[in-house]
């Protein structure tokens, strides 16, 4: 239904400069003329909010939630734990902001795109990426779908419908606005979910592709996760405005700021916004308050950007003892129950990490695939010739010497 | 066969392309109804609808970054870059995702589909943002296809070829010859291959390199050659990546020289690549240093279009030098 006020707006909107309404009254706008609050279902105690609605949610999915949840905290703090272990050479957590991408991703339907940023493993985890393929990924090895090609956390999975992430931020936007407008064209009923951090939203790519995503009117939802630092960056210093809800304004388009720690509030209004976008082909911009408990990356120290306080102050509300309260009280799991999935998941990590770092890296041939749809002869003969130098210095290359004898 | 000019040979291409294949579309900015403001899709929204051949906003990166999502979902986007001045806001999206969306992915998934369609080239009373020829930045960057079509033949062959291919091609239209080129195109679907060069013209006493609207400049630097008795071999190159190293390799051996005329400045331009690579695969054969005409160091100025072009005159001095060395 379109309100009477929506349909007042859209007449007003000054695509034609001619037809413009006049007033006598010079009107400065206030900065802040837009104050959205946050959508929350559960409260951080995981009550729920008087006269909240709950979104109807089936036990099997809400188990399968929290138990990804619980997966990926596994992940991320044992993955930091390899990478300060020198096993691997980077890591990005997603402590804290689990609901995020969790609860949006099990909004989606599995034909769905997901374009991500590179700090939600969660979604990934709840499509069906295997511990396997991971560790596989993160370990650069001769399994990685990726052949070893990218730095950890640059997943990517064709079956999956989890397009592999790139490092420059923000160019997933415009992409997510270009594939989008294919699925439109293909009549199949399905849209494009585009993670990005607030940091990102400053980037000329955002604003390239939320404009276009509005003028073309595709089924994309663009779903920012606002968690308040770029590396060391505050939001503060990130932009002037309310965050970045307010900004689709601008271009057109509709908007839910959602407490992103909340992972019911997320699930419903990712639903809410996958029926916008797919049945009325209006493409939605989520802003998930939330909060980066972990550092940006295990390359820096938040200690050097922020106080021990602050995190502490912000621990209270993060979001999978929240949801753990409520699942708990529900009586759909019991606390037992919980921490021995937890353990449980503890243990399928280990056992996972220590197989995929046994497996070699991608034989050096696969050096010069995939830069074009087969190699072209200058790259062959490069590869000859590389190949022809590590047999001559094979110590110099001991991870794929072997494989040219 | 019939009678068109390159603009309308490029257009023939597109329609080709849009009939033969509904998930082909084409857009950018001006593209829509008006046919651009060359007129090279004039004509196609009419005929494949709105939602095949569209305006989009002005944002360059954006419509490389949409074209970039359109192609991994499994179509065939043309996106036009209005002048090739104006690519540089998309060299992100060019450089870091098209380049690189296959390897990065382990072939999971491609942007083979897209090819981005730009003018380029001076001569037209451009002044510094009309005028460049920035090939050689992409040149640098593996992944990508680089192709710069000469005459309307080999345009609409060549355009049907980069976009079917499973590469991503960026297409670089001498747009000095948009009207000015003129000669028979087939009304039908032909191609020619990408990556390979053509000899435009057999000669036994020296190779002259070039790709796009420099081949006619040569081939008038020929003309004043062969009036001194000397005989010039052409090479067009047509693919600037990958390109034809045996064709230039062949020509080099039989002749003994080499000029590469070419219309971008001076250095690191990709003629510089290709007096490297001759010098290394045809030294021996070599009976003077490879020979480079170029445009100046400096940005494409205005009143002084004529000084800076790397023209007839200036690629013929470079011939005499190339044999008189």
């Amino acid at each position: 239904m379109v309100s009477t006020r929506e349909k007042a707006m859209a007449k007003q909107m000054a695509k034609d400069p001619q037809k413009t309404a006049v007033t006598t009254e010079l009107q400065v706008i206030p900065a802040n003329a837009l104050d959205i609050p946050m959508f929350q279902v559960l409260k951080e105690d995981g009550t729920v909010h008087k006269g909240a609605k709950l979104p109807k949610i089936e036990k099997d999915l809400a188990l399968k939630m929290f138990s990804t949840m619980q997966f990926i905290r596994v992940l991320d703090e044992r993955m930091i734990a390899a990478q300060r272990q020198g096993r691997i050479s980077f890591y990005l957590s997603s402590l804290g902001e689990e609901a995020a991408a969790i609860g949006s991703a099990a909004a989606l339907q599995f034909e769905d795109m997901i374009m991500g940023q590179y700090r939600e493993q969660g979604a990934l985890a709840f499509r069906g990426f295997t511990i396997e393929q991971f560790m596989n990924q993160l370990f650069s090895n001769a399994k990685d779908l990726g052949k070893g090609r990218q730095m950890p956390v640059h997943y990517g999975c064709a079956a999956l419908n989890f397009m592999t992430i790139s490092s420059p931020l923000g160019t997933q936007i415009p992409q997510a606005t270009g594939y989008a407008f294919g699925q439109k064209q293909s009549g199949d009923k399905t849209c494009t979910l585009c993670y990005f951090g607030e940091g990102a939203a400053s980037e000329g790519d955002f604003h390239a592709g939320l404009n276009m995503a509005a003028v073309f009117k595709v089924p994309v939802i663009f779903f920012c996760r606002n968690n308040g630092y770029a590396i060391s960056t505050p939001a503060v210093e990130q932009f002037a405005g309310d965050g970045i809800a307010p900004r689709a304004t601008g271009y057109g388009m509709k908007a839910i700021r959602v407490d992103g720690n909340d992972i019911f509030a997320v699930y419903a209004a990712t639903q809410e916004a996958r029926r916008l976008a797919v049945e009325e082909n209006e493409p939605v911009l989520i802003e998930a308050m939330s909060y980066r408990m972990a550092g940006h990356s295990t390359s820096d120290d938040p200690t050097g950007y922020r106080t021990r306080e602050e995190e502490e102050a912000r621990r209270v509300r993060e979001p999978m003892i929240r949801f753990r309260n409520w699942l708990v009280k529900k009586g759909w799991i019991t606390e037992d129950e919980a921490d021995a999935q937890y353990q449980a998941h503890k243990e399928t990590v280990l056992a996972a990490l220590k197989d995929a770092e046994k497996v070699p890296v991608p034989h050096v041939d696969e050096i010069i695939n995939d830069v074009y749809d087969a190699p072209t002869d200058a790259l062959k003969a490069q590869l000859e010739e590389l190949k022809a130098h590590i047999k001559k210095y094979p110590d110099a290359y001991p991870k794929t010497s072997g494989g040219v004898q | 066969m019939a009678k068109m000019n390159l603009l309308q040979a490029i257009n023939s291409a597109l329609d080709v392309a849009m009939a033969k294949n509904d998930k082909v579309s084409v857009f950018g900015e001006d593209v829509g109804h008006f046919g651009g403001v060359f007129r090279a899709t004039s004509g196609l929204q009419e005929k494949y609808g709105r939602h095949r051949c569209f305006n989009t906003p002005l944002v360059e990166q954006g419509i490389i970054g949409f074209a970039n999502g359109l192609a991994s979902q499994g179509s065939f986007p043309i996106a036009e870059i209005q002048f090739g001045d104006y690519i540089f806001p998309a060299f992100d999206q060019i450089v870091n995702e098209t380049a690189k969306f296959r390897y990065r992915s382990g072939n999971e998934f491609n942007v083979g589909g897209l090819t981005i369609r730009t003018p380029y080239g001076g001569g037209i009373h451009g002044g510094h943002y009309h005028s460049q020829s920035p090939e050689a930045y992409f040149a640098h960057t593996p992944g990508l296809k680089i192709v710069i079509p000469r005459n309307p033949y080999q345009a609409k062959g060549l355009l049907l070829s980069a976009i079917f291919d499973p590469n991503p091609v960026l297409f670089m239209e001498p747009k000095r010859l948009y009207r000015a080129a003129v000669g028979e195109v087939p009304e039908e679907e032909y191609t020619i291959p990408l990556g390979k060069a053509e000899v435009v013209q057999d000669g036994s006493d020296v190779t002259v390199v070039g790709w796009g609207a420099q081949i006619e400049v040569i081939e008038r630097a020929a003309e004043l050659a062969a009036k001194d008795g000397v005989s010039v071999e052409i090479v067009d190159l047509r693919s600037i990546l990958p390109w034809d190293v045996d064709t230039v390799a062949k020509s080099v051996m039989k002749t003994g020289r080499l000029v590469v005329s070419q219309e971008a400045p001076h250095t690191m331009a990709f003629g510089s690549e290709v007096a490297a690579t001759i010098q290394e695969r045809c030294f021996l054969y070599l009976e003077s240093p490879v020979m480079r005409a170029s445009g100046l160091d400096t940005p494409y100025p205005l009143a002084h279009e004529k000084e800076y072009f790397s023209d007839h005159l200036k690629t013929y001095e470079m011939i005499k030098r190339s044999l008189d060395y």
